[in-house]
């Protein structure tokens, strides 16, 4: 099995992007906990943006034997 | 006995043999020979094999149609009808449609091919799965040699940079080119792909010919993941392309369809981090008015306003105590003054007046009996209008 694609980490940091940010939106925290969440969906973020920018295709050729 | 005109058994003749519609939509393998087109641009013609031969006629309307006239020696594949020509009595084949055997032959097998495929479905609509919306691993499916591969990968490194590409080399051309499209297909299925594309680029359609090979086409169909096909040109059609999730006119468009564009997921991101913002602001928003209303809430519970309100509770009742007390006071003074109006009738002075007086001790006691007083005492007598001091002489009893 080949390690993870920048795909699967982009859905996994999306995933949990999108948790955070529907958490925050359903509301009902602290506000320590809303402060930790949002700080955490910017790092999320910026991990997102730096994923797409920095991916590079990687191209594996199959033995056609 | 009855005899028939020439006429007669030659009408008779073609009522039997173009009646009955056993004739028509024929097809023909032959061979062209004594090829004549007459000025009225009808064709003339005999269509024969080893053992046997017909008379053949093409109306200038079908030759019309016609992209290429048959030439004398061709093998062709003939389609048309049996007619029967009363003026000569002679049985001809009537042409519609002519091409030369090589490729009618093919077509017809590849006709064939479709139909049967069709029937079992595997055209189906419903068997179309929808691509996977972020592929993480992307089959290929090409010759190495060919343009279409690099354009492919250009587009992947422009617009989704994020995935791994499998490449599944293979012959695309020439009688090798469907074993090895098989066993390339069969290779990218064993590797955990979510989606494959199988692409050729443009070529002269029977280049093609793999593509339209039963065994490709049944590889293909039984892709366990979704598969775009981009093969040839646009105006191409091959098998492939009906069995496959996707037909994509191209190479280039199989791999432009193949996969979201990276700037629409940055934009995606970009959304999230703005409504997470938006969820900040408004939960700050939310915090604020709340603590508004608490300090409201507890503006109104301050001490001093309870303090407030016990003040002027006692104010409240030092005036109704107030009032209450003015109210006894002129009871009181009411009926004071009537007691004072009553004790006016029973007071002394009026007896006084009347010339009575009143003996008092010098101790102020009141004498009513000789006896409390003694001979040389003091007494004070008030009368009406002041008081005598006298001595009394003697007392009887």
């Amino acid at each position: 099995m080949s390690e993870p694609t920048a795909v699967e980490q982009y859905e996994t940091l999306l995933a949990e992007l999108q948790a955070v940010v529907e958490r925050l939106e359903r509301g009902e925290l602290s506000l320590a906990e809303a402060l930790r969440l949002y700080e955490r969906g910017a790092e999320l973020a910026a991990a997102c943006q730096q994923l797409l920018d920095a991916a590079e295709l990687r191209v594996r050729q199959l033995d056609s034997a | 006995m009855r005899a028939f005109s020439v006429s007669d058994l030659n009408s008779a003749l073609r009522t039997h043999l173009e009646g009955e519609g056993l004739f028509f939509d024929l097809w023909l393998l032959a061979e062209v020979v004594e090829f004549r087109r007459y000025p009225s641009g009808h064709c003339y013609f005999t269509l024969k094999d080893e053992q046997a031969s017909i008379r053949a006629v093409l109306w200038r309307s079908a030759a019309d149609r016609l992209a290429k006239l048959p030439a004398n020696g061709e093998a062709v594949l003939a389609h048309g009808r049996v007619g029967f020509y009363e003026a000569r009595g002679e049985v001809q084949f009537v042409v519609d449609q002519i091409v030369p055997a090589g490729e009618g032959l093919l077509n017809a097998q590849l006709e064939q091919l479709r139909a049967r495929l069709e029937a079992e479905g595997l055209f189906d609509e419903r068997r179309k799965r929808p691509l996977p919306l972020l592929p993480r691993r992307i089959g290929i499916v090409t010759s190495l040699q060919a343009a279409a591969l690099q354009d492919m990968l250009t587009i992947f490194r422009r617009r989704y940079p994020l995935a791994e590409i499998v490449l599944s080399p293979c012959l695309v051309q020439g009688e090798l080119a469907p074993a090895s499209i098989v066993a390339a297909l069969r290779r990218v299925y064993a590797e955990p792909v979510d989606l494959v594309i199988l692409a050729r680029g443009g070529g002269a359609s029977e280049d093609l010919a793999a593509f339209n090979d039963e065994q490709v086409v049944r590889a293909v169909a039984a892709s366990p993941v979704p598969i775009i096909t981009g093969v040839g040109h646009e105006t191409d059609t091959t098998l492939v392309d009906a069995v496959a999730d996707l037909r994509a006119p191209t190479p280039s468009a199989a791999a432009e369809q193949a996969a979201p564009a990276v700037v629409d997921l940055r934009q995606r991101v970009a959304e999230l981090r703005e409504r997470a913002a938006n969820a900040m602001l408004a939960y700050l928003d939310e915090q604020r008015r709340t603590i508004a209303q608490q300090a409201s809430a507890l503006q109104r519970n301050h001490p001093r306003r309870r303090f407030d309100a016990a003040r002027q509770t006692v104010d409240e009742l030092s005036r109704r105590a107030e009032r209450a007390f003015e109210r006894w006071l002129a009871l009181e003074q009411t009926r004071l003054q009537g007691l004072q109006a009553r004790l006016q009738t029973l007071s002394p002075q009026a007896t006084l007046a009347r010339g009575y007086a009143i003996a008092q001790r010098a101790d102020g006691h009141v004498v009513t009996d000789p006896a409390q007083v003694q001979a040389g005492e003091s007494l004070h007598l008030t009368l009406r209008a002041g008081t005598l001091l006298v001595a009394v002489e003697d007392s009887h009893e």
